[in-house]
């Protein structure tokens, strides 16, 4: 019996749906080869896992631990983040251990955005963003990636750039913040030194707000640099920048994130922890730090986790490149971060066949999982509607996966026209 | 229908004037969200500090200070050595094998066919259920009725999914004599239909109640039961103690009840279910219809809950329904250790002056302290409610840590109860032993 009082709340209204769903349950079958959700196929490093295996013995690391980060692990960040930034962070103020990455970008935007306000957001933009500030109350506005002319014959993240003055036009006395994401989900653009400060500039202008998610800060490619916009003159005071455990050691499934920034914006992030989950895992926390304070000491090194994992995935990055040219794909080569968006505008693919109004990349990724049996993600689904047409030829890929997953995907390019 | 209105397009000068205090920094601007204002300050942050600092005794928050079992262990070992796969994103409402074996579990213990994938959402705790429930389903202006003595998270998670919380409270029963019992403790009906208005989107039961001990009876659910029904109202059922019952108390769902299954959450706990509260896995339990919605918050504030525990929890719930109603069965073992832990700290408390009220469930005992006649002179508390007086210098002169049952109370009426004060018997007999030292040594010397 439909209760008119068993709706839902007004604040997720219309925030259902979520192109995970669509997509993850058809990638589950075990014969398509699954380039499409990010995580890696590979196995996280073996110190990591004996670190949780010695966690679980010990007997109080099953229980309760602090609400805001156990301090083995805010003290552990507090260490490699403050050699990073160059900077005294207090663990225990300066610092919030959340639940992923996600739980990060959540906190923070319940607990500093709210109706009224307005979030500006660069397309193409992991798609978490909008529904989280339109629960919140507040209003995206959206700013494109563009494509400018390439200088050589092969597109590169960095090839997507931010018209300024478009830029300048978003901000208002409204906006109340601007996310970035660097290295960004799915271009893998990594936003350089005046990139940054260009949006600092308007931050500091406009009194606004950055949320800066860097979960893909390590994974960063031969010639490049990961730059911290909080590190910026004038950007500590009103940036929280965001990380992940599940990233920086290929665990996505310990769902461990963490919120760096001043005491004053920190302390409302954990108000709302407190008031949702109130704590994360504990044992799982004291791997991470373990983890964490092993690296540190190798920071810089080349057997740090944090350089040997970006080694290793760029040799994947180039061939994945290569296989998708190699079917007359153009990709956009990414600096950083494990995807990888390919234009697939010369494929002349038909899918006039194909009834419903979805996008051209909806289609095209439907059409693939089930002729080809490789699974992508469309781009459209990490751009507002207006951009839709600007983005509709493009697919993403995901490359950190094992020889064996890539193999097979080359395997089935290989073959692409003989079908 | 229109949410309070927001103050659109003002002046960046106008908007400080309304800010008031500013943050300190650069920013100039208020920074945080309205939904957050009064929900800062919190009991548990105060009150572990304290006991740490302090090297007390903890019998305050609750959490065993004994290993889980070691079946669970095993398992959680053995789900973290299975592969690539046990480190990487699962379902996001529920890792296969787990919500699989709870809809198995449960559906034999309701009465029905519970479906995993659509009546089962697995969060981070029981905590993170709670506030899904809350954000998917309380607008404001929306009445959710709380009965005292509550788990304290109930009140600011109302009230940041912007309803308004009205109270109801357990009184010892007129003409028993001292309410020795936790089922002393009692709604009165009359009362309890009084709080319910056009206007009352749900009410929230904690059964066993923490932190009184209460098991509510079928008549008492029943009583309930047919309130939510007669004003169709949502019911929010916190069950995270279920395994804890006492004395032969019988659990009871209010999910099972006639006409509730399709307008109850109930909502359950790995972490009070196997000892290892460290792992924060929980679950919200109803009709699709209903849980639907708290998915679509999960999805959009986690998304996803650890990997590896969930496979383990699957393991400790395929053990226990395998061995269910049998000696060996944990669901049976723990209540019976407990149920003697229980008595030892009751009869302690009483040898010192001190009025326990026997819970029949859960994980505590609240004792009267009003005969006690301690001089309680610390300056640093003077503006402070009895109890929470009484249990820092507890903490402070005697070492021994409780928690203060007033910040189970609404503010409204947390004046009234300011007279006892909470422990937790779930600890290791030398924890347990090292009170009763304590207690004892300053009762002699009284």
């Amino acid at each position: 019996m439909a209760s008119m009082k068993h709706k839902n709340a007004k604040r997720i209204e219309g925030l259902d749906k979520n192109v995970w769903v669509a997509f993850t349950s058809v990638a589950a079958d075990p014969s398509i080869v699954n380039l499409g959700q990010g995580y890696p196929d590979i196995p996280p490093p073996s110190y990591v896992k004996e670190g949780l295996a010695q966690a679980a013995m010990v007997d109080r690391l099953n229980q309760y631990t602090r609400g805001f980060g156990h301090p083995t692990l805010v003290k552990a960040l507090s260490k490699v983040y403050g050699k990073v930034y160059d900077r005294q962070l207090d663990p225990f103020k300066e610092i919030l251990v959340t639940v992923g990455g996600y739980g990060s970008l959540f906190s923070a935007m319940q607990a500093l955005v709210e109706e009224g306000d307005e979030v500006i957001i660069i397309e193409p933009f992991f798609d978490c963003y909008v529904p989280m500030v339109k629960m919140a109350g507040a209003k995206p506005v959206f700013i494109p990636l563009r494509l400018k002319s390439p200088t050589t014959t092969s597109i590169n993240s960095a090839d997507w750039v931010l018209d300024q003055e478009e830029l300048a036009s978003k901000f208002n006395s409204k906006t109340k913040a601007i996310i970035i994401n660097t290295p960004n989900n799915p271009i893998g653009k990594i936003f350089s030194r005046s990139e940054l400060q260009a949006i600092a500039d308007l931050c500091i202008k406009h009194d606004t707000l950055c949320f800066s998610d860097e979960v893909y800060e390590w994974l960063i490619y031969k010639g490049h640099e990961h730059e911290k916009i909080a590190t910026l003159p004038g950007m500590w005071d009103r940036t929280i920048t965001i990380g992940s455990a599940g990233k920086t050691f290929s665990v996505t499934g310990w769902k461990l994130g963490w919120s760096i920034g001043p005491e004053h914006l920190i302390k409302h992030l954990q108000t709302v922890m407190q008031n949702s989950l109130y704590t994360c895992p504990t044992p799982l926390q004291e791997a991470v730090g373990q983890g964490l304070l092993r690296d540190y000491e190798l920071m810089g090194q080349p057997d740090c986790y944090f350089s040997s994992l970006a080694l290793e995935l760029e040799g994947k990055r180039d061939r994945m490149a290569a296989m998708l040219r190699q079917i007359g794909m153009t990709p956009v080569v990414p600096e950083g971060g494990y995807f990888m968006i390919v234009d697939v505008t010369a494929l002349n693919q038909d899918l006039s066949h194909m009834g419903g109004e979805e996008p051209y990349d909806y289609k095209f990724v439907k059409w693939m999982i089930q002729e080809k049996k490789l699974a992508a993600i469309p781009v459209t689904a990490f751009v507002g509607e207006d951009s839709v047409k600007q983005f509709e030829k493009y697919i993403r890929l995901c490359f950190i996966k094992k020889d064996s997953t890539l193999d097979a995907a080359e395997a089935i390019l290989k073959s692409w026209n003989k079908s | 229908m229109w949410r309070r209105a927001a103050v659109i397009g003002p002046s960046l000068s106008n908007r400080l004037a309304i800010a008031g205090v500013h943050d300190k920094g650069i920013m100039s601007r208020k920074l945080h969200a309205r939904r957050i204002e009064g929900i800062d300050k919190n009991i548990w942050v105060e009150f572990t500090q304290l006991a740490a600092d302090y090297k007390a005794v903890n019998l305050g928050q609750g959490f065993p200070d004994f290993p889980p079992p070691s079946f669970i262990q095993e398992a959680f070992c053995k789900a973290l050595n299975g592969g690539s796969p046990m480190h990487q994103y699962t379902r996001a409402f529920g890792h296969p094998n787990l919500v699989k074996i709870l809809a198995k579990f449960f559906s034999r213990i309701v009465g029905r066919e519970i479906d995993p994938m659509e009546d089962i959402l697995v969060s981070v705790g029981a905590y993170q259920a709670l506030f899904c429930t809350f954000q998917a389903l309380i607008d404001e202006g929306d009445e959710v009725i709380i009965v005292e003595p509550f788990f304290d998270c109930y009140q600011p998670m109302v009230k940041m999914a912007g309803g308004t919380a009205i109270y109801v409270p357990l009184k010892p029963r007129e003409g028993c004599g001292p309410a020795l019992s936790s089922a002393d403790w009692v709604l009165s009906p009359e009362e309890l239909a009084s709080k319910f208005s056009p206007r009352t989107k749900a009410i929230v039961i904690n059964t066993p109640n923490n932190p009184l001990g209460k098991v509510y009876l079928q008549e008492e659910l029943q009583v309930i039961a047919e309130l939510c029904i007669k004003h169709d109202v949502i019911c929010i059922s916190d069950e995270v103690y279920e395994w804890l019952t006492y004395d032969g108390t019988k659990h009871v769902k209010i999910a099972s009840l006639p006409g509730m299954w399709e307008r109850t959450v109930t909502i359950g706990s790995a972490g009070k279910t196997f000892s290892a509260t460290g792992w924060k896995v929980g679950w919200a339990m109803g009709s699709g219809h209903i849980l639907k919605h708290l998915k679509t918050v999960h999805q959009n504030s986690v998304y996803h809950c650890a990997t590896a525990a969930q496979e383990a929890v699957a393991v400790g719930f395929q053990r226990e329904y395998d061995s269910f109603g049998t000696e060996d069965s944990y669901f049976l073992q723990l209540p019976l250790l407990l149920h003697e832990k229980r008595l030892r700290l009751a009869d302690c408390l009483k040898s010192v002056g001190l009025k326990p009220i026997l819970p029949q469930g859960g994980y505590f005992m609240i004792a009267d302290i009003s005969k006690l006649n301690i001089n309680l002179t610390d300056p640093s508390t003077k503006d402070e409610l009895y109890d929470y007086r009484f249990v820092k210098w507890l903490i402070k002169e005697k070492g021994l840590a409780t928690i203060p049952v007033s910040a189970f109370y609404s503010p409204e009426h947390r004046e009234e109860f300011q007279k006892y004060i909470r422990f937790c018997f779930v600890k290791e007999d030398s924890t347990l032993q090292a009170a009763e030292d304590i207690l004892r040594q300053w009762s002699e010397s009284k």
